[in-house]
């Protein structure tokens, strides 16, 4: 095989995914995934991204193009034979069986020794810390010990891939966080391949090595978290993980990695040019809530406008402001809750304040 | 007066009770028909009435005789014989054809889902004596009139619609996620159907099959189409008994009977109770 092939443990080639022949729900998805690396498919409902785990897992046909696995093509491998683990949103869980059943049953349609099964089983309850309810029903159980069985019945038999679709969108908050500080700890110490389905950005933002977004069946990015967050590569991206401030705008000047922009309300900002072609004329500016500083300030900037104070709201570990922009478009500031947070009354004029590195300068979506 | 709330009026107690009261009064006249049955089937002597010595609950009004009579007749005792027979035949027949038909359509890929349901389930719409009529110049071609095999397929198109609907209901609660989940875990179909599904679906698999074994056990409308001298089942049997010799053996029997349907009913009760257990894991 050729090197290429060496160091991506699974492939996705070109793989597209029609229901009816006519619309694609998956077009033209390509990705690469090494040994070991949790990768996340994240995007709104309806993107594509659970239909590409289906694929994946065998519980959908590919339409065109192919998925392999060490190299070698999965598209004609049966589902019972792909030797992949999946975690499912309802945990699935079989109910007439006990927990330990449950476990060992991957192991038992593999035919292993009972003996074999007994040990493994027990490490793997001992893993997840449920020692004590091997002989219990999956129905006594609470929603996140459910999920643990659920993880641990999908990891038993070592499988190559585990796959896990939405697994804790049951759960609640507090739980949630929970699971993912227990998922990522056990991905560190198994060393497993993960494909994660989410619509949930906090959660592939925490736990993945690398996040790919998915709208209307394409992937608009895929990157490691911090990259998504800090260099969106379109305004899809941009808007869709963590919250964000767009300022529709004029541009005036190219330069090599930036350009100037006329906004409503400042003089000219200067942003990181993410994907405005040298002839656009209209692009959107993002700049993070979290990234805005009102003066006076202590902290350097590079741009400088002038908005309407509207509201301040106290939510405990920052403060959020908003503010309007000559154009009616809103901004969001947040500032930390310190001394340095400053008082404004209404319709009173603010000056805020970022640096270039932080905003980017996006193409106008075409609606 | 506690029971009912403060703003309840006269009227609203009145309709209360009469309400309460009507509905015993249709279940009495639901229930004393068969109720009345049980009691007369020991009577001692031969008549269909209830003696003074009955009314004035005297020992030996009472005895077991038709009963002794049921079992010493050896007409009677080949009708049971082949009720059973022939009902528990029919019954696993019905089940195995309804529970496969059942896993068919409730996928989602099945086309002509509702042709194929409606085809299925006509036995139940069509009037017995149609089929009956049909089934006996059907039979005449292959043999099979006058013999036990005739009788079981017959018995089973009767049943396998009821088998149909309960494991059809069975399967419409069953998380397609939990087939899945064992295919994925690595067991192949067949195997993933056995272990998981058909424990899951086993309470409907099973008051399926129940309601076919009744639908067979009290058949007659066929039974007198298509049966021979030697095929004669219990219903078939009371009903030339019934022309033949009135005696209080057949009350003797609808007794048994009975006891037989309320045991079917228990089992029936105990499996759906069961079945919600497991769904909401006790």
């Amino acid at each position: 095989m050729s090197s290429k092939s060496d160091s991506s443990f699974l492939q996705f080639k070109n793989v597209k995914k029609s229901y009816d022949q006519k619309t694609l729900v998956v077009k033209d998805f390509n990705l690469d995934v090494k040994k070991g690396e949790f990768v996340t498919l994240l995007g709104p409902s309806g993107s594509g991204k659970t239909t590409v785990l289906m694929m994946l897992a065998g519980f959908e046909s590919i339409t065109s193009g192919d998925i392999t696995i060490q190299g070698e093509s999965i598209k004609r491998t049966a589902p019972y034979r792909r030797n992949i683990g999946m975690v499912f949103q309802s945990y699935a869980l079989f109910p007439h069986l006990t927990v330990s059943e449950n476990l060992g049953y991957p192991l038992s349609v593999r035919k292993l020794d009972k003996s074999d099964i007994k040990a493994k089983v027990g490490n793997y309850l001992k893993l997840i810390e449920l020692e004590a309810f091997g002989d219990r029903y999956p129905g006594q159980l609470s929603g996140g010990q459910r999920q643990r069985v659920a993880l641990a019945r999908a990891l038993i038999y070592e499988p190559r891939l585990v796959l896990m679709d939405e697994p804790l969108g049951a759960l609640d908050k507090k739980l949630r966080e929970q699971m993912q500080f227990e998922i990522s700890h056990l991905h560190h110490r198994l060393g497993f391949t993960v494909i994660y389905v989410t619509h949930d950005q906090t959660e592939a933002l925490t736990m993945s090595s690398r996040i790919a977004v998915f709208n209307n069946g394409v992937v608009q990015q895929c990157a490691p978290p911090d990259d998504l967050y800090e260099r969106p590569s379109n305004a899809f991206v941009a808007g869709f993980i963590g919250e964000n401030n767009f300022i529709s705008g004029n541009v005036s000047a190219h330069k090599k990695k930036t350009v100037s922009v006329a906004v409503p309300g400042g003089r000219k900002i200067v942003a990181q040019n993410a994907d405005v072609g040298s002839g656009e004329k209209n692009c959107i500016i993002s700049i993070r809530p979290e990234k805005i500083f009102i003066q006076p300030t202590a902290h350097a900037y590079d741009n400088e406008i002038t908005a309407k104070f509207v509201a301040r709201y106290y939510v405990g570990d920052f403060i959020r402001y908003n503010f309007r922009l000559a154009d009616r478009t809103e901004i969001t500031v947040k500032v930390l809750n310190d001394l340095a947070a400053p008082e404004f009354s209404e319709d009173e004029d603010a000056k805020l304040v970022w640096l270039t590195k932080d905003c980017f300068a996006f193409r106008k979506e075409r609606q | 007066m506690s029971k009912f709330p403060h703003y309840f009026s006269i009227w609203d107690k009145a309709s209360h009770y009469g309400l309460k009261w009507t509905a015993w009064a249709v279940l009495f006249f639901l229930m004393l028909p068969i109720l009345v049955i049980i009691p007369l089937s020991f009577n001692v002597e031969p008549y269909f009435t209830f003696t003074d010595g009955m009314l004035r609950l005297d020992p030996d009004a009472y005895s077991l005789r038709w009963y002794k009579e049921i079992f010493s007749d050896d007409k009677w005792v080949l009708a049971i014989q082949n009720s059973f027979f022939i009902g528990i035949f029919a019954a696993l027949l019905a089940t195995v054809i309804g529970t496969v038909a059942a896993v068919g359509l409730s996928r989602p890929e099945m086309p002509f889902k509702r042709l194929i349901t409606a085809l299925l389930l006509s036995p139940m719409i069509v009037p017995l004596i149609i089929i009956a009529a049909g089934m006996f110049f059907f039979y005449t071609r292959f043999n099979l009139v006058g013999s036990y095999l005739g009788l079981i397929i017959a018995h089973a198109t009767l049943g396998t619609p009821f088998v149909i609907i309960t494991v059809t209901a069975a399967l419409t609660g069953f998380d397609r996620s939990l087939y899945n989940a064992a295919l994925s875990a690595g067991a192949a179909p067949l195997k993933a159907f056995w272990d998981i599904v058909v424990p899951l679906i086993r309470p409907g698999v099973i008051s399926g099959g129940l309601f076919a074994f009744v639908t067979s056990f009290d058949e007659v409308v066929l039974v007198l189409f298509l049966a021979g001298p030697g095929q004669r089942t219990i219903p078939k049997q009371m009903f030339s008994g019934l022309r033949e010799q009135i005696n209080p053996t057949i009350l003797a029997v609808a007794t048994l009977l009975i006891v037989v349907s309320v045991a079917f009913l228990m089992t029936l009760e105990f499996l759906r109770r069961r079945a919600e257990r497991i769904r909401s894991g006790q």
